[in-house]
């Protein structure tokens, strides 16, 4: 690799600060204890505590898996804190009473709450460590129906609603880490969005670990009733510590007939120094039902951040003509481990899912695409169109790409497009003959590269990831 | 044109590069004035391709001895970035492939680059795109390829033509073209080669790098130098390249003490 692309990828994380703030930390260890301590701090009722003994005896039963194209030591789950929370001076009633050093904490992340909720219109429910600090529109989002709060509050508030739907898309027993997060789940974001009702705002949640040995299990149960349509976001960061922290999250979605959700992710957790010690272990499980008839469910992703990432957001699209997406861009450097792809699997009729996949691999890095295509004896008329790039910076990464095409159906059309290709010399050097500098080369070729997944982000994220990019390969991010 | 006094825009004395150790260039020397078109001619292998990435400052050579000074300035100090900005260009051989990025966003961004560098004002996308079309007409091409991805499913003409329109909109003071006959038809060869004399002036300088005589029909050189073995081995007038045509290259290794001692 040159000097001028070595040097482009050896610059330090901006995220990694740790904020000053009193949190209210569980010890570490997970036994029933633990869990009945979680459930009771969280005042909840007594069918969530079953639901979480019950994962919780499910995952006793269950291995860590072993199959992921990732490499690391194995994780005590002993030594982890399974709970910690900023202490809240008292009850928040105004986004004015948050902590200010936690106000100031999302402004060095570049995400001034408030100014950037009133001015884009974005509805913001941040979590911090595993606590949902404050939800901003909630009223005004309530005069069209809409629910959209931290989980706690909604199991609450709206407990038919949670009791409903939690774990009908990802059951307890879904895998290891599902089941782990069913057991110990803190908070996370709930949104309903009743029958007809398009979502007047982006919905945005903002995930952030900040206590070190604690890990991060937020849920999120998202829920659109026939005819409704809701454009979800969330963000990710988290500070650098040398130890390996872990993130095991549930996301699921469900989408009745005509509904629409479209769920965008930019991820830049801590991944970790150039040596490859600390960073974030990013275990996530994100599944969208597509119950109803013509309904859609899009996943958009930019993942960045996060020691290992290894996640699949998938589509189950139950529902005849419904629709699932996957745009993904996952991009590592330095030691980072990605094993990432979606599943598409396909019960109704006329079945339509989409899979664009860019990975993008720069120092000592490996980039896995693993997707699974599975299309169901009821399946008739279903189609899938899959395209997996690789883009390889310098020479000692690698990029794999693991596609699992499963059909039962004869009148299914399947496709499949991967190609790899390099930022070399002679790129650059086309550049510089134009009179372009390599930092702006590599920013354009990769920016390029991604264009397919970028714009199916909302205008804002897309601008952000842009520059999350150009940050990330200058090597300033992770 | 050769012009009576005109300044010197390139010198190269003595260069020598190499690449991973091996000596390719092995002592080049050359004066290049306003106004002239000179012709590089050679086999493959002669080093005529590499002297263009010298000149341009391609990483992967090294410069072992010699100068190369370029309006008085000392080119091999400079990256090549700055080479490009100080008003050197090359049309390459093979122009690489950008996907996903508008041939128009790169031929602004180059255009705005050198413009800053000039101290001249830069354009927005709007004006861009109404100078763009008017330089576009030269080379009698299609509006969609301006928001086609860079070079990318080009055909080898497209590919050329858009290589020369960069010229044109990037007014070079010396411009090097590598191969531009290759992969060109006739029609195509045509369209080029009157861009590219449009685009000659006074003030400005071409070399053309070239395996034949062909391109010099319609672009007609000042000067044609004959390389091999990395050195230039004759020079002489645009009759020379006829005579290669002719005679060819196995000739000049027999008469190039005779004849490059006759024109020096």
């Amino acid at each position: 690799m040159s000097a001028v692309l070595q040097s482009l990828v050896n610059q330090p994380y901006k995220h990694g600060f740790v904020t000053d703030i009193d949190s209210d930390v569980a010890p570490k260890g997970l036994n029933e204890e633990i869990i009945r301590l979680i459930s009771s701090k969280k005042n909840e009722p007594e069918w969530l505590l079953a639901f979480r003994l019950k994962a919780y005896q499910h995952w006793l039963t269950m291995t860590e898996p072993s199959w992921q194209n990732v490499h690391y030591p194995k994780i005590d789950f002993q030594n982890i804190s399974y709970y910690s929370a900023p202490k809240p001076k008292k009850k928040l009633a105004s986004m004015d009473e948050v902590d200010p050093e936690l106000l100031r904490t999302f402004e060095k992340l570049g995400v001034p709450i408030h100014e950037r909720a009133a001015l884009a219109g974005v509805a913001v429910d941040v979590i911090f460590d595993s606590v949902s600090v404050t939800t901003t529109y909630k009223q005004k989002l309530a005069e069209v129906g809409i629910i959209f709060c931290s989980i706690s509050e909604a199991v609450h508030n709206h407990p038919d609603l949670v009791q409903k739907y939690l774990g009908t898309v990802v059951p307890v027993g879904d895998n290891y880490f599902a089941a782990l997060n069913s057991a110990v789940f803190t908070d996370g974001s709930f949104c309903y969005i009743p029958k007809g009702v398009k979502c007047p705002m982006d919905l945005s949640t903002y995930f952030r670990i900040n206590t070190e040995g604690s890990g991060q299990f937020e849920r999120t149960l998202i829920i659109a009733e026939e005819g409704a349509s809701v454009s979800y976001l969330e963000g990710c960061t988290a500070p650098r510590f040398d130890t390996n922290q872990l993130h095991a999250a549930v996301v699921e979605l469900i989408a009745m007939d005509d509904a629409d959700i479209k769920y965008s992710t930019v991820q830049n957790w801590y991944a970790g120094d150039e040596k490859g010690v600390g960073g974030i272990y990013n275990f996530v499980t994100k599944r969208g039902l597509a119950k109803g008839r013509n309904s859609r469910i899009s996943w958009t992703q930019v993942e960045t951040g996060s020691a290992i990432t290894w996640k699949y957001p998938s589509c189950i699209l139950r529902g005849d003509n419904s629709v699932g997406e996957f745009y993904s861009v996952a991009v590592t450097n330095h030691f980072q481990q990605a094993d990432t792809g979606t599943k598409m699997i396909h019960l109704g009729k006329n079945t339509r899912s989409t899979i664009v996949s860019k990975g993008i691999s720069a120092g000592r890095s490996n980039s896995s695409y693993r997707g699974l295509v599975r299309v169901a004896p009821t399946a008739d008329g279903a189609r899938n169109y899959s395209q997996c790039d690789s883009m390889l910076i310098g020479d000692q990464c690698g990029a794999h790409t693991f596609p699992y095409i499963q059909v039962n159906n004869n009148s299914a059309v399947i496709e499949h497009e991967a190609s790899t290709s390099k930022i070399g010399e002679d790129q650059l050097f086309y550049f510089a003959q134009r009179g372009i500098d390599a930092e702006e080369a590599v920013s354009i070729i990769i920016n390029g590269f991604c264009k397919d997944v970028f714009q199916q982000l909302p205008m804002e994220f897309a601008v952000e990831a842009t520059k999350l990019l150009s940050f990330k390969l200058e090597g300033s991010v992770g | 044109m050769i012009i009576e006094n005109s300044k010197t825009i390139l010198s190269v004395q003595g260069l020598c590069a190499s690449i991973n150790g091996i000596e390719i260039l092995k002592g080049i020397d050359l004066i290049i004035k306003s106004g002239e078109i000179h012709a590089i001619m050679g086999l493959n292998g002669s080093g005529k391709s590499t002297f263009a990435k010298v000149l341009t400052g391609h990483s992967d050579y090294e410069v072992t001895a010699g100068s190369i000074t370029f309006e008085g300035n000392n080119l091999l100090e400079l990256p090549p970035e700055e080479r490009a900005r100080a008003g050197l260009f090359l049309a390459f051989q093979y122009p690489i492939e950008i996907p996903g990025v508008a041939n128009t966003q790169f031929l602004r961004l180059a255009y705005n680059t050198i413009q800053a560098q000039r101290g001249k004002e830069e354009l927005d996308p709007l004006e861009f795109d109404d100078f763009v079309r008017e330089k576009m007409k030269l080379l009698e091409m299609k509006p969609d390829f301006l928001d086609r991805s860079v070079n990318e499913g080009f055909s080898g003409g497209e590919k050329k033509r858009n290589e020369i329109l960069q010229m044109a909109i990037l007014e070079p003071t010396l411009s090097i073209l590598d191969e531009m006959d290759s992969g060109l038809d006739i029609d195509a060869l045509r369209i080029v080669a009157n861009a590219v004399n449009h685009l000659t002036n006074k003030d400005n300088a071409t070399i053309l790098v070239t395996h034949y005589q062909r391109l010099l029909d319609y672009i007609v050189p000042d000067y044609v130098h004959v390389m091999q073995g990395g050195r230039i081995v004759m020079t002489g007038g645009k009759e020379l390249a006829l005579e290669l045509e002719t005679r060819g290259y196995d000739w000049v290794q027999t008469n190039r003490q005779s004849i490059s001692g006759a024109i020096a």
